[in-house]
């Protein structure tokens, strides 16, 4: 029975590093660029069939693809933000406006991206899993690349505090969040950092989709759930706080194994129910401030 | 004879549209099967487009709820009027259908739209990926069967059933625009807290447009369940119908009221189109084209018409002027 509980919280707490993972990007992506990015889910399927395919292509392990991947979606995610997006900012008459254009800019960007992996990779979902044998912890068999994925999330994750919160660029990333106006008056190249927080949220996403894919595989369709799960995870936490998304995702995480255990199918409604009596009760989050 | 009178759209338009309306009226006496099939789907897109415009146009709040609305009026039919055995005459089965969307719009609306935009939209867009799943396992618990079939009717019947809603959608959206109550939406849509200021009561205005709207999507969503005659849950409850009539909408410009029009058949004739020779590639283009205009174009083609057509107008106008002035000269 212990057996079975510590399964549930440690394979809860795996998934849940990967949601925390996905909704800091979003989060970020969102609070700091003011993005809400309906595409984000479909980035972290993008870079699970790309981890795919180079290793099928080359033998790249998806260890190393990991960076590999992080790398060119982080670029991508920067150039949208400075081509798109910039425009799109510098165009719209309020930031409610801005708001509007953006997230229908990136539900294009939704279906622009699932159409090109449809292309691309037609055919059935991709179960490739990676690392799958089981080793003993404390008693509970538990799969290695469960492992792998929530030390490798835990890592990042603690990275990606320590970079906002102890160096220049974090206090120049907080700045432009809080006061767009005033950061640009202090010196602050508000354009790079918008587009820089961007490019991250997205290199965030495509490291959750590789660590998702080595323990789960991955599916063209799975982009939509998960931006959806991003959603529920950073409402839970406060919309645009970063470690509301990192505790958020962690708690999501355990609830989903749960639901795992005994009712699988009924997974989304119940984060749909989460968001709902979130959004009814309190819309600011357990973390975020009145 | 005044040339100014040719662009001004008083006596000319009426006349065009109801002669438009009797044109679609009698075009199963002699289209074949194929176009009338063709026309259903483009007033299908149409009534969507209008009413997703209805509400998100004015008001800025973006919904992508649209494919819920249509999904459960596809189901009503499913439901209530089932091949072999239908429960309740097929205009009755029509208006319920109507009046479940109206009812969970509302449902919906007063419990999000008091919210902030942001998240309304994402209450939206997870509307579908989390209500599928309960269906469809109720529809397998309860009916032990994936999907279920629709009596089947006349073709020219679904048609005509299409026509006049789309003829009530028009008249509808007409008569909001005109109206105060119009007017008290552009308001929320360009400054929320001082339309609440100057009186209008704004969550309660953008509910009851949101579930007006969610009629028309649940009435269409009725007859087309009529026309496919089998549904299940994946094909009535699909994003798509979430995604189609904003980029209509979107692309046709949503300042005017043929805007969403004349992007859902411009749009309705691309999708029939690329099905038939790029099936794969259609959403991909798509989505293109949507950011293109959302970069390039916010306004849609409404707004490009628009300014040609006070071009158009400032050019006669300047005309007209100097004929006058000639006339004075001669006198």
């Amino acid at each position: 029975m212990t057996g079975t509980i510590l399964g549930i919280i440690f394979n809860g707490l795996m998934i849940g590093g990967i949601y925390a993972l996905i909704a800091m990007g979003f989060t970020l992506q969102y609070g700091v660029a003011r993005v809400l990015n309906l595409a984000h889910g479909e980035f972290i399927m993008f870079a699970a069939f790309s981890s795919l395919a180079l290793n099928r292509l080359f033998g790249i392990s998806p260890l190393l693809s990991v960076v590999i991947v992080a790398l060119g979606l982080f670029i991508v995610g920067f150039a949208l933000h400075s081509t798109m997006f910039r425009r799109l900012l510098k165009s719209s008459p309020s930031p409610a406006a801005f708001e509007g254009s953006s997230l229908l800019a990136a539900f294009g960007l939704l279906y622009i991206i699932q159409s090109t992996a449809k292309v691309i990779w037609p055919g059935l979902p991709a179960w490739k899993t990676f690392l799958d044998f089981p080793i003993n912890i404390f008693g509970v068999q538990i799969l290695a690349n469960k492992v792998v994925a929530l030390s490798f999330a835990l890592v990042i994750a603690l990275a990606f505090y320590l970079l906002l919160a102890r160096t220049r660029m974090g206090k120049a990333i907080r700045a432009a969040a809080q006061d767009r106006a005033t950061a640009g008056l202090m010196g602050i190249n508000v354009d790079s950092m918008l587009a820089l927080c961007f490019g991250l949220g997205i290199a965030l996403a495509g490291i959750a989709g590789i660590l998702y894919s080595i323990c789960y595989g991955a599916s063209t369709d799975m982009g939509m759930n998960n931006t959806f799960i991003a959603m529920a995870v950073v409402v839970l936490g406060g919309l645009g706080s970063v470690p509301g998304a990192f505790i958020g995702g962690l708690m999501l995480g355990v609830f989903s194994e749960i639901l795992r255990q005994y009712a699988p199918i009924f997974a989304m409604p119940a984060f749909y129910f989460i968001f709902l009596i979130m959004v009814l009760a309190r819309p600011t989050g357990i973390m975020g401030k009145k | 004879m005044n040339l100014a009178t040719l662009t001004s759209k008083k006596s000319l338009v009426p006349a065009v549209l109801v002669l438009l309306v009797i044109l679609l009226a009698t075009v199963p006496l002699y289209a074949s099967l194929g176009t009338i099939t063709l026309l259903i789907s483009f007033l299908m897109y149409i009534i969507l487009a209008v009413s997703w415009a209805m509400f998100s146009g004015p008001t800025g709040y973006i919904s992508l709820a649209s494919a819920a609305f249509f999904g459960i009026g596809v189901y009503t039919p499913a439901l209530l009027y089932a091949e072999g055995a239908p429960l309740l005459p097929l205009p009755v089965v029509i208006i319920i259908a109507g009046l479940v969307a109206l009812c969970c719009a509302l449902v919906i609306g007063a419990a999000t739209l008091r919210l902030r935009g942001i998240f309304f939209t994402m209450f939206t867009f997870g509307l579908i990926g989390a209500s599928t799943p309960i269906i469809q396992y109720f529809e397998f618990e309860t009916h032990g069967a994936r999907g279920r079939y629709i009596q089947s009717m006349g073709i020219d019947n679904v048609y005509y059933l299409m026509l006049i809603t789309f003829v009530a959608v028009m008249a509808i959206v007409y008569l909001l625009r005109r109206s105060r109550y119009g007017l008290a939406l552009q308001g929320i849509g360009q400054n929320e807290e001082a339309a609440a200021h100057m009186g209008v009561d704004t969550t309660r205005m953008k509910v009851i447009t949101f579930g007006i709207s969610g009629i028309f999507m649940g009435i269409t969503g009725a007859i087309m369940a009529l026309s496919w005659k089998y549904v299940d849950p994946s094909t009535a409850f699909n994003l798509n119908y979430s995604f189609l009539p904003l980029l209509m909408a979107l692309v046709g410009g949503m300042g005017q009221l043929y805007g969403p029009v004349i992007g859902a058949l411009g749009f309705a004739y691309l999708r029939y189109t690329l099905l038939s020779n790029a099936a794969r590639y259609y959403m991909l283009i798509f989505g293109i084209i949507m950011i293109v205009f959302i970069l390039f174009l916010p306004g849609g083609l409404a707004s490009l018409i628009e300014k040609g057509r006070n071009r158009l107008r400032e050019v006669i106008a300047r005309l007209v002027k100097g004929g006058e002035a000639g006339q004075h000269a001669n006198t």
